[in-house]
């Protein structure tokens, strides 16, 4: 049985070690609010922090994850950071589906936290996050009022 | 394709309901009233005691912002307080119980809004009228003298005032009215503003539960592997090795798929993987992209095709010319892959089956639900559950609804979640169908169109998916935008002498609804020949089109307001090249103008997209911006890199490391003109879908001096020469 430390708990895992931290997350923890897309580390949708680095879940089996590392999903994602860039995700009514969200909230908050200021280019290369619907210039905006925010600008 | 997919006019057979249902003729259900304190003042209008309004809506929300557009209307003839304003969605059997009160559930094609509004809002607005005659009777006055804001009901002579909670009970017992009028839109102060979408905030929270997020005590998880092979068969599997494999519950066969059935998703997958599966290509073994260019290629020049669009003597204009342009276009398979995977979770008892899934078409999941189960419609229930994308696949096609259903069939009374891989998506699409285009046109001596011939070859949607729609063998979708007239989609230049023909040719990889459908390519054909006729007169582009487009006002309307907005005409800045594109569907009026650079490795940046919309009323200007946008991201992807490929029958392209998708470095600024001229109601989810490609390919044209005809752009080198 593996154990795992999810948004600030340590849990017990029923799984095979090469089991996706993705599918343990979901399944065997029952938070569905990181997602399935692709499975290949291609989409983000599974964004998860692990040690406070953003990871895509899909592609990172829980034997490769010890208990001592501190893994943060979507529903247990904290602090001023993630929080501003959620107050301008609703500003901005980014969501469409809101499907690949939790994910691009993640990713963003990630590049927030490296690039207080963070420039087109650096939204252009951080934020590889895919969005069927299309919602990537509101997630530029967005993230530019909530690396604003966080700088009290 | 299964036969017993599911087709409209069947489920409205086996419905036994007519397709005219969407009157006030419904009566309040006793059942409705007795389910306690919240009652239902009609069909549409649910009003609690709190003062909070429950507007009811059949159609479905996937991202595209119909609820909220939806509720808006409703709320505006209710003079209701948008901050109390919340949706429910009734189920498919609600609907068939009540004779289809909520009228098509089917959310597609753009009219999502369009279709409902009249009915929504003449329910609002009787809503409306009996929760006013009801506080009248209450207070022993005329109606006449009672008027209400935001839900607060007041009558001035005695300085009283209600709230519609406090009088939906007595409201409800009120006889509703008949054709109750209803505002004119320059009125509205709720509907027609851009109000924020309702329910956003579970979606950044990751608490929105998907239907892949459905869980429940006892559930197992199943994992799917159809035959890949379009038009071939499962032959055998060997299964021992998976039955063996932790978790595993059971291995299926379900017509030509294998199931694996297990506790945990993760670990049905695993053991699927497991099983060795041997396929009979049947017919298709040489099926391969090669075969099909070449089945379309012999359509090109074929003797035989449906009319789509004929007047004058095309042949004659093309005889007479003084000079001829001929292009051939294509477009490739491409699939919907929306970010949530097919799912359903489905039950089966022998006298119930429950199906939550996430759909597009609420009933026609309902109708797959009940033939799959072998029960009639009203012992089967489809519970609707939250969409991470639809863009069509959820509406073409519920055959994850039927296998769903077979797979619960063969285990009664457990609870399954079936759930799609991304690759098995990717090969069990009903992709944008196939086709390729010959366009020939005249110009005579001073370089006027005096002839076009519009040669399509290629896939029919409606032959595979809805073969009861055809016309005698004729697809009439296959023409969608270039029809000499109607409010659908009509062709916006005035050309002397006109052919538009279709050589149908199918081959047997399934086609479907793909955003935009036939508009896209269609749009394409036609804006990208216009910039080659314009070019080959000598004349600016936006000028040829416009000498056409003189009886075709609103067309031209947008067209002028991108050109205008986008600059056309006055110098870009260096190295950025413009592109101008319209088109009309779903009774939309479209237009973009595009801004694009191809720097000297031949790599296509898109700047920048001015795109305008006349879609008659618009009802959330925000959310249609943000449509466009999403349109455009979706489009766009599509036409510079997406293409499912064949080989051996099979597709290709598995996951999003073949089949790229447009990610934020691609996407261009996108502005907005909104511009509806009121008096009728177009679409929004696609129609400015049509426009992006084929401003983009004018553009790059323009900065290039390559036409890139054939889609995906990727496969062209931009290089200048
Ligand atoms: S599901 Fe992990 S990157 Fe797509
Ligand atoms: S909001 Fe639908 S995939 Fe991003």
């Amino acid at each position: 049985m593996a154990k795992l430390n999810i948004n600030g708990k340590t849990l017990d895992v029923n799984a095979e070690p090469d089991t996706p931290l993705l599918w343990a997350i979901r399944e065997q923890l029952g938070l569905t609010g990181t997602k399935y897309g692709c499975g290949v580390a291609q989409c983000g949708a599974c964004t998860v922090y692990v040690d406070g680095e953003p990871v895509r879940s899909c592609s990172l089996p829980i034997s490769a994850v010890n208990a001592s590392q501190k893994i943060i999903t979507i529903e247990g994602a904290s602090g001023k950071i993630v929080e501003a860039v959620q107050k301008a995700w609703l500003e901005h009514d980014v969501p469409q589906c809101g499907y690949c969200q939790s994910g691009q909230i993640l990713a963003a908050a990630s590049l927030i936290k490296a690039k207080p200021t963070p420039s087109d280019e650096d939204i252009n290369r951080e934020m590889s996050n895919i969005c069927r619907c299309g919602t990537y210039n509101r997630i530029r905006t967005a993230i530019k009022q909530a690396a604003a925010a966080v700088r009290g600008a | 394709m299964n036969a017993l997919d599911f087709n409209r006019r069947t489920f409205l057979v086996g419905a036994g309901a007519s397709a005219g249902g969407l009157t006030l003729g419904f009566s309040i259900s006793d059942e409705a009233l007795a389910q306690g304190a919240t009652p239902e003042v009609n069909a549409w209008v649910v009003i609690r005691p709190d003062d909070t309004i429950v507007v009811r809506i059949g159609r479905q929300e996937m991202g595209q912002g119909t609820i909220t557009g939806l509720a808006q209307l409703v709320a505006e003839e209710l003079e209701a307080d948008w901050a109390k304003v919340t949706y429910e969605y009734p189920t498919p059997g609600q609907n068939v119980a009540r004779k289809r009160v909520w009228g098509d559930f089917a959310t597609s094609g753009s009219r999502g809004i369009r279709n409902s509004e009249k009915a929504m809002r003449e329910g609002a607005a009787a809503a409306r009228m009996m929760l006013l005659q009801a506080a009248a009777d209450e207070w022993k006055v005329p109606v006449a003298e009672v008027s209400v804001a935001k839900g607060v009901i007041t009558h001035k002579g005695s300085n009283r005032s209600t709230t519609y909670g406090k009088v939906a009970g007595a409201a409800a017992k009120l006889t509703p009215p008949t054709n109750p009028p209803l505002k004119d839109p320059k009125t509205w102060t709720i509907a027609g503003k851009p109000l924020k979408r309702l329910a956003q905030d579970g979606k950044v929270n990751g608490k929105q539960v998907y239907s892949i997020d459905f869980q429940a005590p006892g559930l197992l998880n199943a994992a799917v592997k159809d035959c890949p092979i379009w038009g071939g068969s499962l032959k055998s599997f060997d299964a021992a090795a998976a039955e063996k494999m932790p978790g595993v519950k059971k291995v299926l066969k379900i017509e030509n798929a294998v199931v694996v059935v297990a506790d945990t998703w993760w670990r049905a997958k695993t053991a699927l993987d497991a099983v060795k599966i041997e396929y009979d290509s049947g017919k298709s073994a040489n099926l391969d992209s090669k075969a099909i260019d070449d089945m379309l290629n012999e359509g090109l020049t074929a003797t035989e095709a449906f009319i789509g669009n004929q007047s004058g003597d095309v042949q004659a204009a093309i005889k007479g010319a003084a000079r001829t342009v001929e292009a051939t276009y294509s477009m490739p398979y491409q699939n919907h892959a929306p970010m949530e995977p097919m799912n359903a979770t489905a039950r089966w008892t022998a006298d119930k089956c429950e199906v939550w899934t996430s759909t597009q078409n609420g009933e026609a999941a309902l109708a797959t639900t009940s033939q799959a189960a072998g029960l009639p419609l009203d012992k089967c229930e489809v519970y609707r559950m939250d969409l991470g994308g639809g863009f069509g696949r959820r509406a073409t096609s519920q055959d994850y609804v039927r296998q769903s259903v077979l797979i619960a069939k063969e285990m009664p009374g457990q609870q399954i979640k079936l759930i799609w891989s991304r690759e098995e998506d990717q090969l069990r699409g009903c992709y944008h169908p196939i086709t390729k285009c010959k366009m020939t046109g005249s110009l005579d001596k001073d370089g006027n169109l005096t002839g076009l011939h519009m040669r399509i070859s290629g896939q029919s949607i409606l032959a595979t998916i809805r073969p009861e729609a055809l016309d005698k063998g004729r697809d009439p979708a296959t023409f969608q935008g270039l029809n000499a007239g109607g409010a659908e989609g009509r062709l916006g230049y005035t050309i002397p002498n006109i052919l538009v023909d279709h050589a149908m040719r199918n081959p047997p990889v399934r086609p479907g609804f793909w955003r935009g459908v036939n508009n896209n390519q269609n749009a394409i054909y036609l804006e990208c020949f216009m910039d080659e006729l314009a070019k080959e007169a000598g004349v600016d582009a936006l000028e040829f089109r416009r000498k056409l487009m003189k009886d075709h006002p609103k067309h031209l309307a947008v067209l002028n307001a991108v050109a205008e907005k986008g600059g056309w005409g006055k110098p870009a800045e260096k190295g950025v090249f413009r592109g101008l594109a319209q088109h009309m569907g779903y009774g939309s009026y479209v237009a973009a103008c595009a801004e694009v650079s191809v720097n000297d490795a031949g790599t296509l940046k898109v700047h920048r997209i001015v795109a305008a919309t006349d879609c008659g009323h618009a009802v959330n200007p925000a959310q249609i911006e943000r449509q466009i946008e999403g349109s455009f991201a979706y489009g766009l992807g599509a036409a510079m890199f997406q293409e499912i490929t064949i080989k051996g029958g099979k597709v290709v392209e598995e996951n999003f490391d073949s089949y790229p998708i447009l990610r934020m470095d691609d996407m261009p600024a996108v502005e907005s003109i909104i511009a509806p001229t009121g008096g009728f109601w177009g679409g929004v989810g696609e129609p400015t879908i049509f426009v992006a490609a084929p401003a983009v390919l004018n553009a790059i044209f323009a900065a290039t001096g390559k036409r890139v005809r054939n889609m995906p752009i990727k496969n062209t080198d931009l290089r200048k020469a």
